[in-house]
């Protein structure tokens, strides 16, 4: 189970625009991968409805996990993704 | 509901003259309308278009909680009409999302994923378990997302909504029928609807609608607004209308208030007469005045800075009517006073050295705010709004008039202040007296209750001027709700109860004695309701001593120029005749007669 942490750069956090284009980029990915923060269940990265649902404003840590074949690098991309500020696009 | 045999001429002809004699008469009217068939409404904005119908969807009702997938379907097929619906929908969205740009934009894209968001679709699926049908299904599941997230109250709070939608999009997907809201035919349209609301015209785009028919509704209805301030005829209470299907296409009539469908060459070519006869219009030159020089200033209505823009473009003299609710309208809190005087300043600023009369805070009754008003009223139009929320919470209206006399001294404008719902003379004291405290120079209110009209001359004994509120003073002088087609005909500016209160006022105005220094009698008495927008009866208004008149930007043009068309004595004289009428319906045939412009312009 390949694992990482990353910090929502979005000024606006993880809504809207940003958790778009998040979500776009997990799609792409050949893995699935879960998403969690403060302390809530591993939810299904790919549903903007979990994904609104943590609440996840600028500055908060989340984590990522995935399994399988580019797992890893999978998450490397998607965190990269994070810690851009996607609002400034 | 079945469709009828396609009727032959000699039939269609009999069910056009019975349709069009029974158009009042439910028990008569056919199941679905036959071709070149009448229906009769009320002609709420002039104008004569051919036109295809496109029909607004009503709004998705839940499922029975009961309801079973059909016979013989099993879980999976179940599940995959809903991701199948879901698909559709959110190729839907995507593919408008790309049309707009900006937050609207973002706003549709997130919408199109939560159409096909897995954990919807699997919290639907887990539903189907006892067999529930997949609409059943994805209700619940969407009701349960919406719920949560509007416990959660802030940002997730507000995209309970779209959750909402998007579970009334996945319905009606699944159950086959449109999507609820306006209709995107891909080519301008008639508009056609029980009734429209702000909410479902916000996003309405002007250069594909041509026309409104509505089956419900009336004169001074949001219909009848929207179409004056578009300038597309409209057609209201029209029971007919809820038998025209899409496609249809129809002949709409705005002036008279029919519709014909299946026009004949006869309505083609009116049609094009209307088309050139609009062109004939005179564009307003900024100098509102009767055709002897007596002049009457032609000012706009507006909601916000937008609207400026309009009513800059239309030449309008200032503004007779700025409603402030945009401010207040869907906040938990008041706005506080830095941002009302940054709003204010910014409609002043398109204004300098013109007139802006400002209407403090119109809440209660159908515009509801949080922190100012009870929603547990049994009567809200006769409860607690306009100026009577400041009987409690007077703290609001105190800082409402300091962010306006901010404003005002940071600007150019020249600035009056009104109050909206005043009912007697010591109310009007009580709002003006504030207004100076305030430093605010000029003071008035407005007169929208019958008892404020028959007291005017009280009321001018504090107020600086009055304007006429004429949709809610028909509506309180007639004791006819405003929203409700079937009164449509007693919520009409042209009842003679409403005109003699128009003339009592407009007497008291002339006979007020000015406290300025030059020594003429009078106060000024304006018109700000839709009644000032109707060519003919602003004429009639300033007959009966209006002295300025204030609408919607567009239909500035065809007021003035029918007001050039008359001197002060033919305006008087026709004033004098319409008031003696009996009925509504004469008080008009009467002005018509009086005024042919009005047919040659098309009006």
């Amino acid at each position: 189970m390949a694992e990482r942490q990353a910090t929502i750069a979005s000024r606006v956090g993880l809504h809207a625009r940003p958790a778009s284009l998040f979500i776009d980029a997990v799609n792409r990915q050949p893995v699935e991968v879960t998403i969690a923060a403060k302390g809530s269940d591993d939810l299904d990265a790919s549903s903007i409805l979990s994904i609104m649902s943590l609440g996840a404003a600028n500055g908060d840590v989340v984590t990522l996990k995935a399994e399988g074949d580019g797992a890893e690098a999978a998450l490397e991309e998607l965190a990269q993704l994070l810690e851009t500020d996607l609002d400034a696009e | 509901m079945s469709n009828t045999t396609i009727p032959s001429a000699a039939s269609a002809s009999a069910s056009a003259s019975a349709s069009a004699s029974g158009a009042a008469d439910a028990t008569a009217a056919p199941e679905s309308a036959a071709s070149g068939s009448e229906i009769t409404g009320v002609g709420v904005s002039p104008g004569r278009v051919i036109g295809r119908v496109a029909r607004m969807a009503p709004p998705v009702e839940a499922p029975d909680p009961a309801e079973k997938a059909a016979p013989g379907r099993s879980i999976d097929d179940e599940y995959a009409r809903i991701t199948d619906a879901a698909a559709a929908v959110q190729a839907e969205l995507t593919a408008r999302a790309a049309t707009v740009s900006g937050d609207a934009r973002d706003v549709l894209e997130a919408t199109a994923l939560m159409a096909s968001d897995p954990t919807l679709a699997k919290a639907a699926k887990k539903l189907l378990d006892d067999g529930r049908s997949a609409e059943r299904a994805v209700w619940e599941a969407g009701t349960s997302i919406a719920e949560q997230f509007a416990a959660l109250g802030g940002y997730m709070g507000e995209r309970a909504q779209d959750v909402y939608d998007v579970r009334a999009r996945l319905v009606a997907a699944l159950r086959g029928v449109s999507a609820p809201g306006l209709p995107n035919p891909g080519h301008p349209y008639v508009l056609v609807a029980v009734d429209l609301a702000p909410a479902d015209t916000a996003t309405l785009d002007p250069a594909q609608v041509i026309a409104l028919v509505t089956s419900d509704g009336g004169p001074q209805s949001h219909t009848a607004i929207l179409a004056r301030a578009l300038g597309i005829p409209a057609v209201v209470a029209a029971p007919q209308a809820t038998t025209l299907t899409d496609g249809s296409e129809v002949y709409v009539d705005g002036t008279r208030g029919r519709v014909i469908l299946d026009p004949s060459d006869a309505e083609r070519a009116d049609a094009d007469l209307a088309a050139r006869q609009s062109e004939a219009l005179v564009p307003f030159d900024g100098i509102g005045r009767l055709s002897d020089g007596h002049e009457v200033a032609l000012l706009a209505n507006i909601g916000g800075v937008k609207d400026a823009a309009a009513a800059v473009d239309a030449n309008a003299q200032g503004v007779g009517l700025f409603r402030t609710e945009f401010l207040f309208l869907g906040r938990d809190t008041e706005p506080s006073v830095e941002e009302q005087v940054s709003d204010y300043r910014a409609v002043f600023a398109a204004f300098p050295d013109k007139k802006v009369v400002l209407r403090t805070l119109d809440a209660g009754a159908d515009k509801p705010l949080a922190f100012l008003t009870n929603d547990d009223e049994p009567n809200p139009a006769l409860g607690i709004r306009g100026y009577r929320t400041s009987l409690e919470k007077r703290q609001v209206l105190v800082n409402q008039l300091r962010a306006i006399q901010t404003a005002r001294e940071a600007e150019n404008a020249d600035v009056w202040v009104m109050a909206p719902m005043i009912a007697t003379a010591d109310e009007a004291a009580d709002f003006v007296g504030l207004c100076r405290e305030a430093g605010l120079p000029t003071n008035g209110v407005m007169i929208e209750v019958p008892s404020a009209a028959l007291t005017a001359a009280h009321i001018f004994a504090t107020a600086d001027f009055v304007s006429l509120g004429t949709n809610d003073l028909t509506q309180y002088t007639m004791a006819a709700d405003r929203q409700l087609g079937s009164l449509s005909a007693l919520n009409d500016p042209w009842q003679p109860a409403v005109l003699q209160l128009v003339q009592h006022v407009g007497q008291a105005g002339r006979a007020a004695v000015s406290a300025s220094a030059s020594a003429t009698t009078g106060k000024p008495v304006g018109v700000c309701g839709e009644a000032a927008a109707d060519p003919a009866l602003a004429v009639v208004l300033v007959g009966l001593g209006v002295t300025t008149l204030s609408m919607t930007s567009r239909a500035i043009q065809a007021v003035s120029t029918v007001l050039r068309s008359v001197t002060l004595d033919e305006a008087e004289t026709i004033a004098a005749a319409v008031i003696a009428a009996p009925t509504a319906a004469e008080a008009r045939r009467i002005a018509r007669e009086h005024l042919p412009i009005l047919e040659t312009l098309g009006l």
